[in-house]
């Protein structure tokens, strides 16, 4: 037993880290939905889910139920292979693009082997160009399933999002060579670390980012990946005034949540590219001296903990004065053990900077979603030709020169 | 057997599996399927050949964006399940004897060759971006820069021939 783990220790390794980051980012995608309910009902002046569970923080549970047990037709005259091909394909491509993210810089010792946070190798050398090379199957997903259900809204739906997707990628591919010619590499984790050193002025931390360099670079990027994600206010595929659902419309049950698993996949892979491109990934905003920034983590949690449990003994429903003071001893136990423990405390620093930066992402993809009107089809495309690409174009022009010029940095 | 030579088993496998299913599927949408699952595992091939970056390459421009249009343009006109015609006289006689040929021969030059087929080193120059681009952008400048310029006419052409006529 010992010899048989201790030989394929690293295949070991690679599948319980699969399985634990598919348990995260779908916990994570259950919760976003909760979270950008909550957001945009609170910018429209609504309060959101809160039958289910205090703050309806057990709606995404229900919702999960009720996706498993809803009847599951196959709509007459679709094309059964390719119907049920589309939702496998669109979320298996959304979770593989996840697992090229690397979350941490250093490696956990365990049973004599570095474990990576991150389910692809450290140096995986072409780490960028992997993620784009999955993102350009993704567009598979939502056009096939538009044209296999046989009906005119989904076609619409696929056509638009072929569209789309083709015009956009090409915006976003351009966008991120600027940063690409500034690190020499497209291994993910060489990007954030030549945005480690002093930066603009010769100042340290946060000024080291891709992102007062890359300003241009930066803009294109993430409209290119809202867009390419099929998000407001890109949302044409599934625009429900003019289409019912778009591409998804004859998808009921636990096909039509593999789509939007999918979706809420993508917005995450995203924000964790927007944050390692240009934001200096898992880097502290502080120089290095700063020791103190790095008790942050607990500053954070202590207090919010604390919060979630005041808030908890005054609700009005039991399960709400049970669950919510349980949750916040969690949240700040979490606290007190990382002020505890300061090696676990040293460990997390990482990891605590590139989740913040990918919640702020996330924060703006809903912010966005409840602020913006949906662009009209002729505005989108024009906007993606004749503004995007030759602005990324320019970025690339500009880069080049500077680098050419005065050097990488 | 070598995990790496399973591996390729499997790929060349899929590519030929999916190179004959583009021939005999019936409706266009599968056959740019199958063809889509050829691109990919010839892609997994370069990838088990140490060339990563064609690779990659390989699935975001043939898999991605050329299959995509494909896709797009079979969706956009809405075609439908083609029509079989019987074999053609041109493809029983000499077609056949053409295909026993070239394998005959594809099978002769593999036979003759002295070393075993075996994997390509992992630091050639054509594995690495570095190797690649210098290969285009000094070895190969002006064949690279002919093609795009090429490929440029042949975009302004397609535009100017698709364009309606001004009344």
């Amino acid at each position: 037993m010992t010899s048989f783990l201790s030989a394929n220790a690293e295949l070991i390794i690679t599948i319980v880290k699969i399985a634990l980051l598919l348990f995260i980012v779908l916990t994570a995608n259950a919760y976003l939905t909760w979270f950008e309910r909550k957001v945009v009902a609170h910018i429209q002046s609504r309060w959101g889910p809160h039958r289910v569970g205090p703050h309806g923080l057990l709606q995404p549970l229900a919702d999960g139920a009720k996706f498993l047990f809803k009847e599951d037709p196959t709509p007459a005259g679709v094309d059964k292979f390719v119907y049920h091909l589309a939702p496998l394909l669109a979320l298996t491509l959304a979770l593989t693009a996840i697992a090229i993210i690397p979350f941490g810089p250093n490696p956990i010792r365990l049973f004599g082997h570095d474990i990576y946070l991150g389910i692809a190798s450290p140096d995986l050398n072409i780490g960028i160009l992997a993620l784009f090379a999955i993102t350009a199957l993704g567009v598979y997903g939502v056009a096939l399933a538009g044209w296999s259900s046989n009906s005119k809204y989904p076609l619409m739906g696929g056509l638009r999002s072929s569209a789309q997707m083709i015009s956009y990628e090409l915006a976003l591919t351009m966008s991120v060579v600027g940063v690409l010619l500034m690190a020499g590499t497209f291994n993910l984790r060489d990007i954030i670390k030549a945005q480690a050193g002093p930066g603009i002025f010769g100042w340290p931390g946060i000024f080291g980012w891709n992102i007062w360099p890359q300003l241009l670079g930066f803009f294109c990027f993430f409209v290119a990946a809202i867009a390419e994600t099929n998000r407001a206010p890109f949302d044409l595929p599934e625009a429900e005034q003019e289409l019912v659902a778009g591409f998804n419309t004859e998808y009921a049950s636990f096909k039509f949540a593999m789509f939007f698993i999918a979706e809420y996949t993508s917005m995450i892979t995203v924000s964790c590219l927007c944050s390692i491109m240009f934001f200096g990934g898992w880097l502290s905003p502080f120089p290095d001296t700063w020791t103190f920034t790095h008790y942050l983590p607990s500053a954070i949690l202590i207090p919010f903990g604390l919060w979630v449990i005041w808030d908890g003994i005054r609700y009005e429903t039991i399960l709400g004065r049970i669950m919510l003071p349980g949750l916040g001893t969690a949240i700040a136990g979490l606290g007190a053990v990382f002020v505890l423990f300061p090696v676990v405390n040293e460990f997390i620093q990482g990891p605590f900077w590139l989740l913040s930066k990918i919640f702020i992402f996330l924060f703006v993809y809903v912010w966005m979603r409840g602020t913006l009107p949906r662009f009209r089809y002729d505005q989108l495309m024009a906007f993606g030709w004749k503004l995007l690409l030759p602005a990324s174009i320019v970025n690339v022009i500009t880069t080049s020169f500077v680098i050419l010029k005065w050097g990488a940095k | 057997m070598t995990p790496q030579l399973a591996v390729f088993f499997v790929l060349a496998a899929l590519a030929v599996a999916g190179a004959i299913s583009l021939i005999l599927q019936k409706h266009p949408i599968h056959s740019a399927l199958s063809l889509i699952v050829v691109m990919v595992a010839l892609a997994g091939l370069y990838l088990l050949l140490g060339a990563e970056f064609v690779a990659a390459v390989q699935i975001i421009v043939y898999g991605g964006a050329i299959m995509v249009l494909f896709v797009f343009v079979i969706m956009l006109l809405n075609a439908g399940v083609e029509e079989h015609t019987s074999i053609s006289k041109m493809a029983g006689g000499p077609g056949l004897l053409l295909v026993v040929a070239l394998g005959g021969f594809i099978a002769a030059t593999i036979a003759r060759s002295s070393e075993s087929v075996q994997a390509a080193e992992q630091t050639g120059t054509l594995s690495s971006t570095r190797g690649i681009s210098s290969m285009i952008f000094k070895d190969f400048v002006y064949p690279f820069e002919l093609t795009s310029f090429l490929i440029l006419v042949a975009i302004l052409g397609a535009t100017v021939l698709a364009q309606r006529e001004k009344s």
